[in-house]
């Protein structure tokens, strides 16, 4: 039986999705209003260059949430390729190494590094399941803690000090707030083995491996490694969508697309519905966004109904993306040196060294783009040729750095920026320019556009200590709450932060259905 | 190199000009006998000019005239200015009428007042703040998402406070014919000798008084236009500084933010900054109007009664209870502090404002204060019997009619 109570979600994006599939399994009427044409927001596959299909943002799944997928039903497995997605690091010289989950390989890797990744990667993930309880928790709050944010510290701090052990829990609590650069160099030897390692801490944040603040977003990434459901999705990121689409409907949500919400209506300091850019008012009872802080708050509630001092903490969130999204359509597989067309379908990372990813980031900390573009790079159509005409095959590529408030602005530089890359490639694929039928760049001013993320930033703002746990995405607005009651986040910009994982959407509803706002 | 090379860039002036001038500093050093100056927002200002009583009673019994120049003051304007006011202050700015004034609090987020003043609503939709502190930092914080402009205009303002009993007949007299048509807290214009003038009747007294707005290229002019009707032989006008101030605004019960609480801004330990309610002010809070910085601390703090409570006393005794703790009997618990007081010539008693704990939101029975006092240089302790005042300590109709009496 549904209970007569509606909630409205504000963005269709996967952690929408399943925030709303949550609350509708719950007994609960529930509707979405997505501005974009279909859901999934930076989980889309988009067509391009007319045959070509590609995911439009996100186009690799580096840990979609386990509970999520069985509370709901979710089987993905189709969309995976049987063999687990590897990190191939590409050096010049084509001494190209091969970073596994457990495991490296690469010809210039000594027998120590190889002992040295296995021991590091195992104590790594060590502390990454170490944080499962703040992971899929709301973080609890440090003052007035209610029952359920105690249980949390407790069950985090039981599974630090017992999950790790003495010893391990010291050594998680020296390196917490430490940089990954000097982590590595502790650890490794080998410079091109540190490069890569070093590429999944900064991988989407306004950082290099040097900023401090780096081991935590690396060992939220591992944590992302643990779920194990780390794939290339056939049919691009939008098939994971499809399925979340679904399984909202089967749970009985009410989709439309194509309507931009344009403000959140309060009054008496509760929300009560929102208005559309066609000036359509919809009532709930609840409203939950998906959409950034800054979007939320500042535009879609409005500076007058919030505290001044509130206002200025949202509007000095640091969500200004860095990274920027291309798509190629090729009519020849490009010729990477030293790898066979077999390792294509693997991921392949440009960060040679630390050194190279720290001088790339330099750029972006004086609003320059960088002059040698740190780059994750696949090449879907070689597990799922469907994407592409007979033939040709497609390239998406991750390009970091790219600042948001580009100096001089981005008009007059996106040819530029779009060679950096092509040359970076070409360095490693000779033949890959020339084979480039069309191309596309998304920079972060593009992707606010079109994705509809204020900044255009990865996890809808940096994931730095300042901005994550009890303090995501700023202080007065945690736990996935706002100051408007029955106003709520369910975005990346919440606990624990973007990349498709569904953790938000999932922890979210979990708080709301606990609220007892919903009666 | 010399050894004084290193203060080749300090310039002179620094030392000489640390406090600046008011548009009307040339009279006010001429008047300014016993050269007893006080910075006022960075202002020299006279805290008196001969003797304190002269200037008290040229308040409270006849017209005292003060430099109001150094009184912090914002122009705020654009098409946002009023839903701007409106989530800036605690009052409900829709109210407020053209050429009205209105007394305002503002607080932070968490409901703590940061100051007080008034704001103006010169034409429509165009308003001055006056505010006792500096505010532009919060102003600009505030207008985050607002189209709203704000500009400091205090040194682009002069103004002289004519205060006291005959300050109507003395400004009508010097040629400002119409003052008398003015209710309290209206604003009216007029042009006199080419002078702009805005005239209020707005004070800081307690009194019948106006508030003279004027550019400070004509602010000698506007003084001594004020000040001829006195050489005329008509009546006592008194240059007053900030001393006599403090002395009638207390009689008044007007508070003075930083001296009688921490403003939220300046306040270091959590249990030092104060809500409207805890000041005596919840009159000011209009929870139903719409949202204001503040307002949801402020709809929680007002569910339950105030801890603690600023209220005016009224001190037994001749003994100046300046400082004095206070308790809920002689020898008693501590239940407070005095923050201000003042020996009243005109009511003949000391009178105080006083922060004082309210267990279950109720005035504590008795109050005592605890007062030092020195006898021939010799220290002693003596306890006096303090009763709270429900209304300012001093009142007068005259302050309210209008228009007002000719005396
Ligand atoms: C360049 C780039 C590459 C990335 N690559 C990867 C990757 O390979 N793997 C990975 O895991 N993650 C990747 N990410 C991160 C990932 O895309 C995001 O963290 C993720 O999409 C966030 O999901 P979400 O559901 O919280 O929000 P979103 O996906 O942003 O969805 C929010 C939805 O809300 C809608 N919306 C916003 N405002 C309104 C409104 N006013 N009215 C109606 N609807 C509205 C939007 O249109 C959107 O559909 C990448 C991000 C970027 C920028």
């Amino acid at each position: 039986m549904t209970k007569p109570v509606s909630v409205v979600l504000v963005g269709g994006g996967h952690n929408g999705l399943i925030c709303a599939t949550y609350l509708a399994k719950s007994g609960y009427d529930v509707q979405i209003l997505e501005a974009r044409e279909s859901v999934g927001g930076g989980a889309s596959s988009i067509k391009f260059g007319g045959d070509y299909t590609v995911s439009g943002l996100a186009h690799i799944l580096y840990g979609l949430n386990t509970k999520v997928c069985k509370d709901l039903g979710l089987d993905i497995s189709a969309l995976k390729s049987s063999e687990p997605l590897n990190t191939i690091s590409l050096q010049l010289d084509g001494n190209h190494i091969t970073l596994g989950l457990e495991a490296v390989l690469g010809e210039m890797i000594s027998s120590k590094d190889q002992q040295a990744y296995r021991t590091f990667k195992r104590e790594f993930r060590g502390y990454a399941e170490a944080l499962e309880p703040l992971m899929m928790n709301t973080p609890p709050r440090l003052k007035d803690m209610d029952r359920k944010d105690k249980f949390t510290l407790a069950k985090l701090g039981w599974s630090l000090r017992f999950g790790l052990g003495a010893k391990s829990m010291r050594e998680f609590l020296r390196v917490g707030g430490i940089n990954i650069y000097d982590v590595l160099n502790e650890v490794f030897d080998n410079s091109a083995l540190k490069g890569a390692v070093s590429f999944d801490a900064v991988l989407g944040q306004h950082m290099g491996p040097r900023t401090p603040n780096t081991v935590l977003t690396y060992l939220q990434r591992l944590w992302g490694e643990c779920q194990d459901t780390q794939m290339i999705p056939k049919g691009g990121m939008g098939k994971i969508s499809e399925i979340l689409e679904k399984a909202a409907i089967d749970a009985g949500v009410k989709i439309r697309t194509g309507v931009k919400v344009k403000k959140i209506c309060v009054a008496h300091g509760h929300s009560d519905g929102v208005v559309l850019e066609s000036g359509e008012h919809v009532e709930a009872s609840i409203v939950v966004s998906n959409a950034d802080a800054k979007t939320t708050l500042l535009d879609l509630v409005g500076a007058p109904q919030l505290d001044a001092m509130f206002c200025n903490r949202v509007n000095s969130i640091r969500q200004n993306g860095d990274v920027a999204k291309l798509h190629f359509a090729l009519n020849d597989l490009p010729n990477f040196k030293g790898l066979s067309p077999q390792e294509l379908q693997h991921r392949l990372i440009v960060a040679p060294d630390m050194r190279y990813v720290e001088h790339a980031f330099n750029h972006s900390k004086y609003g320059e783009f960088s002059q040698h573009p740190v780059l994750e790079i696949i090449i879907p159509t070689i597990g799922d040729s469907a994407s592409a005409p007979e033939g040709h095959h497609i390239m998406s590529v991750s390009a970091s750095f790219a600042p948001y408030d580009l100096k001089g602005g981005w008009s007059d530089s996106r040819r530029a920026f779009l060679n950096r890359v092509i040359e970076t490639i070409d360095q490693y694929a000779p033949n890959f320019s020339s084979s480039i039928v069309t191309s596309d760049l998304l920079t972060p001013l593009d992707i606010e556009e079109q994705y509809n993320i204020a900044g255009g930033h990865w996890h809808h703002g940096e994931l730095s200590i300042d901005q994550s746990f009890m303090m995501r995405p700023v202080h007065g607005s945690a736990q996935y709450q706002t100051p408007i009651k029955g106003l709520y986040l369910c975005g990346a910009a919440t606990h624990p932060g973007g990349g498709i994982t569904g953790m938000p959407g999932h922890n979210a509803a979990q708080r709301i259905l606990s609220s007892g706002d919903l009666g | 190199m010399s050894a004084f090379d290193v203060n080749e860039n300090v310039s002179p002036i620094n030392f000489k000009e640390v406090l600046q001038p008011s548009p009307f500093q040339s009279r006010i050093d001429e008047y300014g006998i016993v050269q007893e100056w006080m910075s006022w927002n960075g202002y020299k200002t006279a805290r008196v000019f001969d003797t304190l009583a002269s200037e008290y009673f040229a308040i409270r019994s006849t017209c005292g005239v003060m430099d109001l120049t150094p009184m912090e003051k914002y122009r705020i304007s654009g098409p946002d200015a009023l839903t701007y006011l409106n989530r800036l202050v605690t009052r409900d700015i829709t109210l407020l009428k053209p050429n009205r004034v209105t007394y305002v609090i503002w607080c932070n987020d968490e409901g703590k007042v940061l100051d007080d003043g008034t704001v103006f609503h010169l034409q429509n939709g165009d308003y001055r703040l006056c505010s006792q502190h500096h505010q532009l930092d919060w102003l600009l914080l505030s207008s985050l998402g607002f189209d709203v402009t704000i500009e400091k205009e205090t040194h682009d303002v002069a103004a002289l406070a004519v205060q006291g009993p005959t300050s109507c007949a003395a400004l009508m007299e010097a040629g400002l014919v119409d003052i008398d048509r003015l209710k309290p807290f209206d604003i009216g214009y007029m042009t006199l000798n080419g002078m702009e003038l805005m005239i209020s009747r707005t004070g800081f007294t307690g009194d019948l008084g106006y508030e003279v707005w004027t550019h400070p290229d004509r602010a000698l002019d506007l003084w001594d236009l004020i000040f001829s009707v006195k050489e005329q032989g008509l009546f006592d006008i008194r240059p007053t500084g900030l001393g006599a101030l403090d002395m009638v605004r207390i009689e008044a019960g007007f508070i003075m933010p930083g001296d009688d609480f921490n403003t939220a801004e300046t306040a270091v330990r959590a249990d030092r900054v104060r809500s409207p309610y805890e000041l005596g002010l919840g009159w000011l809070v209009d929870l139903e109007k719409p949202y204001f910085t503040g307002k949801q601390a402020l709809i929680a703090e007002n569910t339950e009664p105030a801890k603690q409570r600023l209220v005016r006393l009224v001190v037994e005794g001749n003994k100046p209870p300046m400082d004095a703790f206070l308790y809920d009997q002689k020898g008693g618990s501590r239940i407070g502090t005095i923050k201000s007081c003042v020996w009243s010539p005109i009511l003949k008693t000391n009178v105080a404002l006083a922060d004082i704990e309210f267990q279950k939101g109720s005035a504590p029975i008795e109050i005592w204060a605890e007062i030092y006092y020195q006898k021939e240089l010799e220290w002693r302790a003596t306890w006096a019997r303090c009763n709270i005042s429900k209304k300012p300590f001093w009142a007068h109709p005259r302050s309210s009619i209008t228009p007002p009496q000719k005396f």
